[in-house]
């Protein structure tokens, strides 16, 4: 306490400038004075007295000191004077200063922007109130490879009351929907779900109420809740929303609340992230298949474990859940399935496909960070051995080692802080562009920012470099040898061998870093070759894809397009209508699955061959898009055996399907697919009076195409044809000489002329698909590539530097050798070796460095092993061109010295 | 030396206080003279160090200070003790007492009476 109110006091006096001893000075007068007097008294002669007084006073010099380092505060003094010492420093050699800052620039500005993209996913992956409590349940099928199969009815409700949760809430995957009743038809995206969706959440409405969590209505209960984006642009804001009616799909219900402004729904993909209306259903009545156990529902489940459970302990109680259920039920959970069900954290769900991609970035700009503190560290002790004189003064004139270490920690912050700082604001200013560099597939896109959490990042990481790397030099300058310096500068130094060996250190290290950022961008820039330039097995170019939906109301006889009969004729008008647009030489349609690499999520049904598999849920899903006959020749797809569908494949007549040679190879290995037969177990997207679908019997196999994903050449996939199965979300493809700028619209009055409540949507040209499947890849191979390119610059710079002053120290010796006979060849030979002793070092290390990289970022290759021999090679072979080519110049200089001239000036 | 200066520091600091509290306010050099009185030589040197002390105990909110006109009515800073300041040394007189007294009985024992 009361060396808190000195502190304060002291402090004050510092702020208020009054650190003066004008006080002292008077008071010690008229102590000399007093004590003077007393002494004349004592019978003293008048010199003799004020001796005497000035002699019991004691050292005036040191007094002044003791008092003035009590008045203020002495450590912030000397911060100021160093400080100010520091920006004179940098003001003298502003070119030095200008690079130490850019450089720092450059790493704290790299490091802050990835910073703010993975504060905005990975730090903070859930707007939602306690987080950690929320988890997502997947079910499997381990046993017969299926995976995510969704969950039923009565097994929902068994975790509803198993006590491990708060609640469980279970949502449909998102879909689109019509809404009517406006001038032009509206397509959005919803959502069914359960109606404790939002209290899972943790979130309520901002007007009305979300959905009542008890509510037990067995289908879809006709409230809607509606995002804050729909309120405002198809309702105008209006306050009186509330009970409104909502036209969807020709189904009304009811708007009972508007989300706020932030909510967004999480989801593994765009659209379902853009969620804008939410019904509520009990998911067990119509249009829901009767709630059996053995009937799987499509979906996701959320769910809120009891507070201060672990996911550990909640998995290890679900366990026991799963078995003692498997026991009571036997016949609906076969042994050989081995139906198991999993706690992932709801984080990890959304942000989990991109932590790799993103941590890879993290590490690889945390490199350059470290390649640019060893680069200025490099810098400053360059410039402190020209400050060799100068610091030998000063020890001599008494300057204390610490007070020297400070002072040089004091110029090393100001530096790296200036260049934090520069950095930060050169994010800040050009933040706008940066972002449209991050793909639009990253989860959490809209939420990067660069706040003051990002500022208060960047700040830190510059204090924090610019203590260790700055540390380093002050320590080499303090133990300074000081009668050898002074005895020896200016006589042409050969200088300390402990900082010439610490810069040689430095810049190995340098090199080592920047082969390690290189091994890794070589690596990932091949593998996105190879993806770019793998044969998808089929052809997009010239090909677009224009989106329709179909409604589907609640009650399927309000549905005009009910069967596959019905459907059939419109999709062969709207193909007709197609062919006629100008430019449009093939038109072909399919459902959203069928739109290759353009699909979220895959429409996957569990097959059931004919004499294998006996019960629905033990079956294996396999992909299953629904197409018309023309969509194989559109997309250049090659028919292997037997046939493709044709214009007489309808309802009504046996149904048909077409598998891939992967479906061929994976479900009849060793066997002729042709004419095999198969169930695909109920399909939601069918009406459900057929309880029991029919057999499809295979007709054709077509060669792999990578249309799920450009990474994995063999997804199995079985095709059914749209005249024999009705699909509610419909791809229009069209081949040809098109014009993106006006198909659309073309389009649109060809679909609505036949129906003018189709929404006609989202023209996408199908090699965009493609590229835009690859861009978080591209996004982060651009980005290490960068970095690796910086790293390269930044090394081929210190080797630069290094060399450079190796030849200036070394030029007394290279000017005697010259004098003495030795050949110019020689001299450049021998500084060369230095530089290339230098790379050799740092690759060495490097490539240690890089083969535990490379097998930490296995998962992200593709196509080519982490230890991949032509990338090392070449990447060594680049590094030690550089190195050369920098040590190059310095060399050149070292040859040319002129012998005489050199030891004249001496 | 550093240690003995903070010896000296700590007990100058309570004498200063004590002569405060005994005689009421004081300028430097009175202080200085009665602690010379009553010390002996403790002060006969380097009395100047006095002052930074002043100065430490003023900031700490002990004692407060003021201009005045001395005995020959010269300007003189004088010096007097807080509320604070006379809490301080209440405070410090015990402690020194307890630790004088510890250390007293330290001194007093003989080898004989720990056997």
């Amino acid at each position: 306490m009361r060396s808190l109110r000195r502190f304060f006091a002291r402090l004050l006096n510092l702020a208020a400038g009054s650190h003066t001893d004008q006080r002292l000075l008077e008071e010690m007068e008229e102590h000399l004075a007093q004590q003077t007097a007393d002494n004349l008294r004592a019978g003293m002669s008048t010199a003799e007295a004020h001796r005497q007084a000035v002699l019991k006073f004691g050292g005036a010099g040191t007094i002044r000191e003791q008092y003035h380092s009590e008045l203020s505060l002495p450590f912030i003094e000397t911060l100021v004077q160093d400080l100010r010492y520091a920006v004179r420093m940098l003001l003298r050699s502003p070119g030095f200063s200008l690079i130490a800052i850019a450089t720092m620039a450059l790493g704290v500005g790299a490091t802050t922007a990835i910073y703010s993209v993975i504060d905005a996913t990975l730090l903070h992956p859930l707007p939602y109130p306690s987080p950690a409590q929320l988890v997502r349940i997947q079910d499997d099928l381990p046993g017969v490879g299926a995976q995510d199969v969704g969950v039923s009815v009565p097994e929902w409700r068994d975790l509803e009351s198993s006590g491990i949760f708060q609640s469980v809430s279970f949502s449909g995957h998102g879909a689109d929907v019509n809404l009517t009743g406006s001038a032009q038809p509206e397509r959005l995206s919803y959502k069914h779900v359960s109606p404790n969706y939002f209290a899972v959440f943790g979130i309520d409405a901002q007007l009305g109420r979300t959905f009542d969590p008890h509510d037990a209505t067995p289908g879809f209960n006709l409230e809607g809740v509606i995002s804050d984006g729909v309120w405002r642009r198809e309702f105008g804001a209006d306050p009186h929303i509330i009970g409104k009616a909502l036209r969807l799909d020709d189904d009304v219900y009811h708007v009972v609340g508007v989300m706020p402004p932030g909510f967004r729904d999480l989801g593994s993909s765009s659209e379902e992230r853009n969620t804008e209306v939410w019904l509520a259903a009990g998911m067990a009545g119509l249009p829901f298949p009767p709630p059996l156990r053995g009937t799987r529902l499509q979906g996701r489940e959320v769910a809120r474990l009891m507070p201060g459970l672990s996911i550990a302990a909640a998995q290890g109680r679900l366990d026991a859940l799963v078995a003692s259920l498997k026991k009571q039920y036997p016949a609906e959970y076969p042994a050989q399935a081995a139906w198991s069900v999993r706690l992932i954290p709801l984080s990890e769900s959304v942000v989990g496909s991109v932590r790799q991609s993103l941590l890879l970035l993290f590490g690889a700009v945390a490199l350059v960070l470290l390649i640019s503190c060893v680069n200025v560290a490099n810098l400053l002790l360059a410039r402190a051995s020209l400050r060799g004189r100068e610091i030998a003064v000063r020890q001599a004139l008494g300057a204390q080692r610490m007070r020297l270490i400070r002072q040089f920690l004091v110029e090393s912050l100001l530096l790296f802080l200036l260049g934090g700082i520069a950095g930060f604001t050169i994010l800040f200013s050009t933040r706008k562009f940066l972002l449209q560099l991050v793909p639009e597939s990253l989860p959490h896109m809209n939420d990067i920012s660069i706040n003051w959490g990002v500022l208060a990042f960047a700040l830190a990481l510059s204090v924090v470099a610019g203590t260790i790397f700055g540390l380093a030099p002050a320590w080499l300058m303090g133990r300074f040898d000081l009668i050898g310096t002074l005895r020896q500068e200016g006589r042409g130094s050969s200088g300390s061998l402990r900082r010439s060996r610490a810069r040689q250190i430095l810049v190995i290290s340098e090199l080592a870093l920047s082969l390690v950022l290189m091994v890794a961008a070589g690596l990932l820039l091949r593998s996105f070759w190879d993806l770019f330039k793998a044969q998808p097995g089929f052809n997009p170019d010239r090909v677009m894809a224009i989106h329709t939906w179909l409604p589907g109301p609640n009650d399927p006889t309000t549905d005009p397009y009910q069967t596959a009969t019905q459907e059939s004729v419109l999709l062969r008008e709207i193909l007709r209508r197609s062919r006629t647009l100008q430019g449009v030489e093939e038109a072909a349609i399919g459902d959203e699955a069928s739109l290759p690499l353009g699909h979220s999520t895959p429409g996957r049904l569990p097959l059931i061959r004919e004499g294998i598999e006996t019960m629905d849920n033990q079956a294996p899903v396999i992909d299953s898009p629904i197409v018309s006959p023309e969509y194989f020749h559109l997309l250049g797809m090659p028919l292997e055996r037997g046939r493709l569908f044709s214009d007489h494949d309808v309802e009504g007549t046996p149904e048909v399907g077409v598998i891939n040679q992967a479906a061929a190879r994976t479900y009849w290995p060793n066997q002729d697919p042709l004419g095999k037969r198969v169930r695909l177990r109920l399909d939601p997207r069918e009406p459900l009076s057929s309880a029991r679908p029919a057999w499809t019997t295979i007709v054709g196999v077509i060669a792999d195409a990578r249309t799920e994903s450009l990474a994995d050449a063999a997804i199995p996939q079985i095709y059914r044809s749209a005249y024999q199965h009705p699909a509610k979300d419909l791809a229009i493809f069209l081949r040809g000489q098109l014009d993106p700028s006006t198909i659309l619209a073309q389009e649109r009055s060809q679909v609505q002329s036949i129906d003018p409540e189709l929404p006609v949507f989202h023209a996408e040209i199908l090699n965009d698909v493609l590229s835009d499947s690859l861009s978080v890849k591209r996004f982060s191979m651009e980005m290490v590539a960068l970095f690796a390119a910086t790293a390269l610059l930044l090394a081929g710079l210190g080797i630069y530097g290094t060399i450079s002053y190796v030849v200036n120290e070394q030029r007394r010796e290279i000017a005697i050798r010259l004098a003495l006979g030795a050949q110019r060849g020689t001299i450049l030979k021998m500084v060369l070796r230095r530089g290339l002793g230098l790379a050799a070092a740092g690759a060495g290390l490097g490539v240690a460095g890089a083969l535990i990289v490379s097998h930490l970022m296995a998962g992200l290759l593709y196509g080519v092993s982490p230890t991949d021999l032509p990338t090392f090679a070449g990447v060594t072979v680049v590094l030690t061109t550089v190195a050369l080519a920098a040590s190059y110049i310095p060399a050149l200089r070292a040859m040319r010295l002129d012998p005489i001239t050199t030891l004249h000036s001496e | 030396m550093p240690e003995k200066s903070d010896v000296l520091q700590g007990t100058l600091a309570l004498m200063v206080l004590k002569t405060l509290d005994l005689l009421g306010p004081l300028h430097g050099y009175g202080i200085a003279r009665r602690i010379e009185q009553i010390s002996g030589d403790l002060l006969a040197v380097n009395q100047g160090t006095l002052y930074p002390l002043l100065l430490k105990l003023e900031n700490e909110g002990a004692i407060a200070s003021d201009w005045g006109a001395s005995e020959n009515n010269r300007r003189a800073r004088f010096y007097r003790l807080t509320k604070a300041g006379r809490k301080q040394l209440q405070a410090e007189t015990r402690d020194w007492e307890q630790t004088a007294a510890i250390i007293g009985r330290f001194f007093e024992v003989k080898a004989g009476d720990l056997s």
